[in-house]
Order: C-alpha cells, then sequence, then structure tokens
C-alpha cells in the first residue's frame, strides 16, 4: 500500500511539472494536451465506474458529460447577458458555483434517465441509454437561445479566487488537482462496502438480492453518481476549451469513451487515464500527418478488442507478471 | 389532404427503407446475439457500390446487381474476419469492435471515393411522376421503392415461415444453444444469415441512392433509427421490424412535415423550425423509451 501511494504521489507531481517542461521545450500545445487528457480520463473513469465494477454497459454516457459542459456554457450566457436561467436563475462565472452546479444537474439526470433504463438490462439497457442521450442530443441542438448547433461559446474561463484564469497552466493545475481529488474518491468508492455491492451485483445480481440488498436502487445510486462524475469532467472541458457545442453529446463521444475505457483496462482505477492518453495522443498525432487518422485507429481498436482482454493495463498486468 | 397522402407515402417508403435493415439486423442479433454496428456500413457500400456503377454506366440496372453483389460479399468477408470472433465475446466487445469497423469502413469509403457526395440518377423509365390522387403527382421511383420493400417483406415471410432454412432461423431465434445441440451446421447458418443480412442493408442502400447524397457517415445517420426499430419491434422478430419500421417510419415523417408548422402557430419562426425539427428528431428515441417501460423486451419478443 507504501509502494503505492509513493507511485501516485510521482505520477502526479511529473504531471505537475508538465506546464514547466511545455514551456522550456517550447511544446506550448504539450499542457492543452494533456490537460484534455486528463478531463477526457476522468469522464471515462466515471464510465467505467458504472461499466467495469458495475457491469452496466450504458451507451449514452456523453449526454451527462455533455449537460455538466452546457451548465456552465448557460450559466455564462446568463452572466454575460445579464439575463436569468428560466427567468429565475441568475447567470455566473465563478467556478466554485459552475461545478457543483454541473455536478447536481447531470446527477439528477442521470439518476432520472437510470431509474427509467435500469428497469430493463442487457441489449435494451444499451439502446435505452443511447436513445435517452440522442433526446438530449436534439434537444441542445434544438435551443437557439443556446447556439443550438453551433454550441455556446465562453470568453472568458470561469473565475476562482482572482486567480489568473487565461493562463493556460494555471488551469491546468486546477484541472490536474481535480482530476487527482477524482481519481482518490473513485479509489475509495470502489474499495468502499459500497463498491463491494456494486461489485457483487455486477457478479451476481440475483445472490445479491438474496442477500437482502435493494440491487435496483444500488445501480440507481451508481448510475447517478457516475453521470455526476461526467458532468464535473464536462463542465472542466468546457472551461478549458471555453466552448460547450453539441458534439460532446454526439453518440459517437459516448462511442469513445467506452474506446477509451476498453482500451486502458475495464474496471482498473488508472486504465481509463492511460486509455484516454493513449486514444487522444494516437487521434492527435495521426492526425499531424493524414486526414485520414480515422483508419489506422479503428484498426489498432480492433486488434486491441479481438486480440488483447484486459486492454493496456491487463497488457502491463502480464508483463509485470512475467518477469516475476 | 393532399399533403397528408403525400407525406404518408414519404412515410412508408422511409419504413419500408428501415425495414429492409432491420430484417438484417434482428435476425443477426437475435440468432448470433451479435450487436453490429457497422451494419450501416453494408447500407452504405451498396449505396457507394451501386451510385459509382450507374454513374459510370449510365445505367441503373447494372448498379443494382453490383450494389448487391458488393454489399452481400463485404458482408460475408465481415463475418469470416471480424463477427465470428464476437459471438462468444459480450456485448461491450461487440459495441467496441464493430465501432473500430465503422471507422475503417468510412474511411477507407473516403479514401476511394473522396469527401465528395455521388449522386445518381433513378433509372429513365421510373424517372417519371405517378398521379395517385387527383392533383397529386408523385415520383415513380419512390413507389418502386415502396413496392420492392413489401416484396421483400412478403420474400423474407415465405423464407422464414415456409423453408427448411427459415425454420432453422426461427428456431435459432428462439434458443441458440438448442439449435447447435440438434446437430446444426450452426457455423453455416451464421455466415448465411449475416451475408442475408448485409445483402439487405445494400438493397436499402441501393435503393436510397438514387434520392439521398450518396456520402460517407449515411450508415451511421440511419442505422441508430435501424436499432431503435429493433428494439422496438423485439430482437429477433421479423415481423417486430416490419410493424416497428412502418409505423415509426411513419411517426418520424410526419412530425418533421407537420411540427415545425404547428408551433409557428404559438412562437417566432426560426425558433419554432429548430424546436421542431429538433422534437421531431427525438420522437422515434422518445416512442422506443416508451414501448421499453411498457414491454422490456419489445413488442414481438422472440424466445422465452
Amino acid at each position: 500500500m507504501k509502494r503505492g501511494h509513493l507511485g501516485l504521489l510521482v505520477v502526479f507531481v511529473l504531471l505537475a511539472l508538465v506546464p514547466l517542461v511545455a514551456d522550456a521545450t517550447g511544446q506550448s500545445s504539450m499542457t492543452r494536451l494533456v490537460g484534455q487528457v486528463l478531463i477526457l480520463g476522468m469522464a471515462a473513469a466515471s464510465l467505467n465506474f458504472i461499466l467495469g465494477f458495475g457491469g452496466m454497459v450504458s451507451f449514452g454516457h456523453a449526454a451527462f458529460y455533455g449537460i455538466g459542459g452546457y451548465v456552465v456554457g448557460i450559466l455564462y450566457h446568463h452572466f454575460d447577458a445579464g439575463t436569468a436561467f428560466l427567468g429565475l436563475i441568475p447567470g455566473t462565472d465563478q467556478l466554485l458555483l459552475t461545478l457543483p452546479a454541473a455536478v447536481i444537474v447531470s446527477g439528477l439526470a442521470a439518476a432520472l434517465v437510470g431509474a427509467l433504463a435500469l428497469r430493463t438490462g442487457g441489449v435494451q439497457f444499451i439502446m435505452i441509454t443511447l436513445a435517452f442521450a440522442q433526446m438530449f442530443f436534439f434537444l441542445v441542438v434544438s435551443l437557439k437561445t443556446y447556439g443550438g448547433e453551433d454550441g455556446i461559446m465562453v470568453r472568458r474561463t470561469n473565475e476562482l479566487f482572482g486567480l489568473n484564469m487565461r493562463d493556460k497552466a494555471t488551469l491546468y493545475w486546477i484541472v490536474l488537482v481535480v482530476a487527482a481529488g477524482y481519481y482518490l474518491f473513485l479509489r475509495r468508492l470502489v474499495n468502499s462496502s459500497f463498491g463491494q455491492t456494486i461489485a457483487g451485483i455486477r457478479q451476481n445480481e440475483r445472490r445479491m438480492a438474496a442477500m437482502g440488498v435493494d440491487t435496483t436502487r444500488a445501480k440507481l445510486f451508481a448510475f447517478a453518481l457516475s453521470g455526476a462524475g461526467a458532468g464535473l469532467a464536462g463542465a472542466l472541458m468546457v472551461n478549458f476549451l471555453r466552448f460547450a457545442s453539441p458534439d460532446m453529446m454526439h453518440w459517437t463521444k459516448s462511442g469513445e469513451l467506452m474506446v477509451m475505457v476498453i482500451l486502458g483496462g475495464v474496471g482498473t482505477l488508472a486504465g481509463p487515464f492511460i486509455g484516454a492518453g493513449a486514444l487522444f495522443t494516437l487521434e492527435t498525432t495521426l492526425g499531424r500527418f493524414t486526414e485520414h487518422w480515422a483508419l489506422p485507429v479503428g484498426i489498432i481498436l480492433l486488434v486491441v478488442v479481438l486480440a488483447t482482454r484486459g486492454g493496456l493495463m491487463g497488457l502491463v498486468r502480464r508483463i509485470v507478471e512475467w518477469r516475476r | 389532404m393532399i399533403l397528408l397522402v403525400e407525406q404518408f407515402l414519404n412515410g412508408l417508403q422511409y419504413g419500408v427503407t428501415l425495414f429492409l435493415l432491420a430484417a438484417g439486423l434482428t435476425l443477426i442479433f437475435g440468432i448470433m446475439g451479435v450487436i453490429n454496428l457497422a451494419h450501416g456500413a453494408l447500407y452504405m457500400v451498396g449505396a457507394f457500390a451501386a451510385a459509382w456503377t450507374t454513374m459510370q454506366t449510365g445505367n441503373f440496372w447494372i448498379g443494382l446487381p453490383v450494389g448487391l453483389v458488393t454489399a452481400a460479399l463485404v458482408g460475408l468477408a465481415m463475418e469470416l474476419a471480424v463477427i465470428r470472433r464476437l459471438y462468444q465475446r459480450d456485448h461491450l466487445d461487440q459495441v467496441l469492435a464493430t465501432f473500430a469497423l465503422i471507422l475503417i469502413f468510412n474511411q477507407s469509403v473516403t479514401l476511394i471515393f473522396g469527401r465528395q457526395p455521388l449522386f445518381s440518377q433513378p433509372p429513365a423509365l421510373l424517372s417519371g411522376a405517378v398521379e395517385v390522387l387527383p392533383g397529386l403527382p408523385y415520383p415513380a421511383y419512390r413507389l418502386f421503392v415502396i413496392a420492392v420493400g413489401l416484396a421483400v417483406a412478403v420474400g423474407l415471410y415465405l423464407l422464414i415461415n415456409k423453408t427448411r432454412i427459415g425454420m432453422l432461423v426461427r428456431a435459432g431465434a428462439t434458443n441458440r444453444q438448442m439449435v447447435r445441440a440438434l446437430g446444426v451446421d450452426i457455423g453455416r447458418l451464421y455466415s448465411a444469415v449475416f451475408a442475408l443480412g448485409a445483402l439487405l442493408a445494400g438493397l436499402a442502400g441501393i435503393m436510397a441512392s438514387p434520392i439521398l447524397a450518396v456520402q460517407v457517415g449515411m450508415g451511421e445517420e440511419i442505422i441508430l433509427a435501424t436499432f431503435v426499430v429493433v428494439v422496438v419491434g423485439g430482437v429477433g422478430s421479423v415481423k417486430g421490424a416490419f410493424v416497428a419500421a412502418l409505423v415509426l417510419g411513419m411517426i418520424d415523417t410526419m412530425l418533421r412535415a407537420f411540427l415545425p408548422g404547428l408551433l409557428q402557430g404559438v412562437m417566432p419562426g426560426p425558433e419554432a423550425q429548430a424546436l421542431g425539427v429538433g422534437i421531431s428528431s427525438m420522437g422515434i428515441y422518445l416512442m422506443m423509451a416508451i414501448v421499453l417501460l411498457i414491454r422490456p423486451r419489445g413488442l414481438f419478443a422472440a424466445g422465452g
């Protein structure tokens, strides 16, 4: 356990050094890239909690990610225009308000979707989560007030304690702290009795029910918690890119999040972050050489799914075990 | 009234297109238990092969068989190379592998045909309009699409209910393990069903090619609606797919045609337009959510 703590600390320090290294080497895009990887990793990790630990294959997770982003976008829109949402809630540009608001709204949305979707299972569950995500997607596309298909430009990043939020490095460190906090939260969650219950339901729901666990309620709570995490990631992303668009909710985004989870390793804590890093780096690096980057990405993904079990984390573990 | 009949025919045409796709998908779903997101890619392949051949030769009747054969062969290759390895995997692996196939197919087609959409013409024989009602001319080609779709529905009904292969298909949809235990060569049955599904998806693409712009991404546009049809109709049920395809095709078309106009009565023009289009796009998903909440396995679910 001690060694694990040390490893985490080393990773955290290395990640904290990224903006300095980027400055020193003149690779200023690196901060942007790693920041986005951290945020996408959070979204993927939130999905992994229900998918990997809970066995619920949600194909609509981008909806909650997008809702979190739109909360920030809509609050900024009203702050900028000096109006109020539905004439009741005034806008704001304070990060300490927008992030919790995003978490709460996306968590509630996930609770609503989960309450309906969890009445089905298997293929139907995959499809009904997709259906709800599509409904949210078309809803934001049809809202002309909030940019419709074009999305919302957030001209200035949310404020926090008078820090200079225009500085990408400052923003990056805030993202890093939140991501690290979320990682620790997930680690506690997975090891808690609730986390054990969720894992038990994945392995054998009937047995858990026989032990007196209200399985539907536990699954619903996990689903809402996971949606809230995705909302937090979405809210950070909109701050980071200063832009909220319907693309955040597109069904291919849900697919990409699943890809990150699988690529990194289902049901592992670090896997989704590694998967997000691998996919995002692959896309941007290949995108520099060819506009047809999707072809190699598709082939690599296919090989990973067909040939490896347990994704990159599984590969790492097997190498480590083989060396011993 | 005339507008209503016209939209009814449009809905019917969209419905049979959905049915051609959904029939194959529901069989693949029901019998092999595979979620094939790349089914839309076969629709795209059929459309591209037919549109390109039609444009080169100037003859739709050459494009049609070329499109069919290409779609079936590509489908067969897909089954042998990838799908076959997914039968024993869980849904998650299937979703991801076929998601990867979408990326591969879309990029390959972009590499071959470029980003410009192809526009092909309907055959000369069907290029005119037929006056279905006094004062309502309707394109003959669209009527032809409806007729083909309904003919395929009848053909599939006979194939599935009256032949030995159909019996195996029905048995497979009800209880896969039992069919295997009774000594049926399940590998060949799977390949045949997959190729049939690919053929039907290709046919849907070919039929749509003179009506739509043939471009990369056309598969994803329609595949989600197809999945809705399959799930609403009940996985594995061709009858369910037929009913759900026609109903959902009709609802979708009617909403798109009339909702923006209705909303314009209560709110300003451009916003009503945007909201109307948005809600129309949500319509079929809302339908699916409602159906699944009442009947979690769909309307005509096969098996127990």
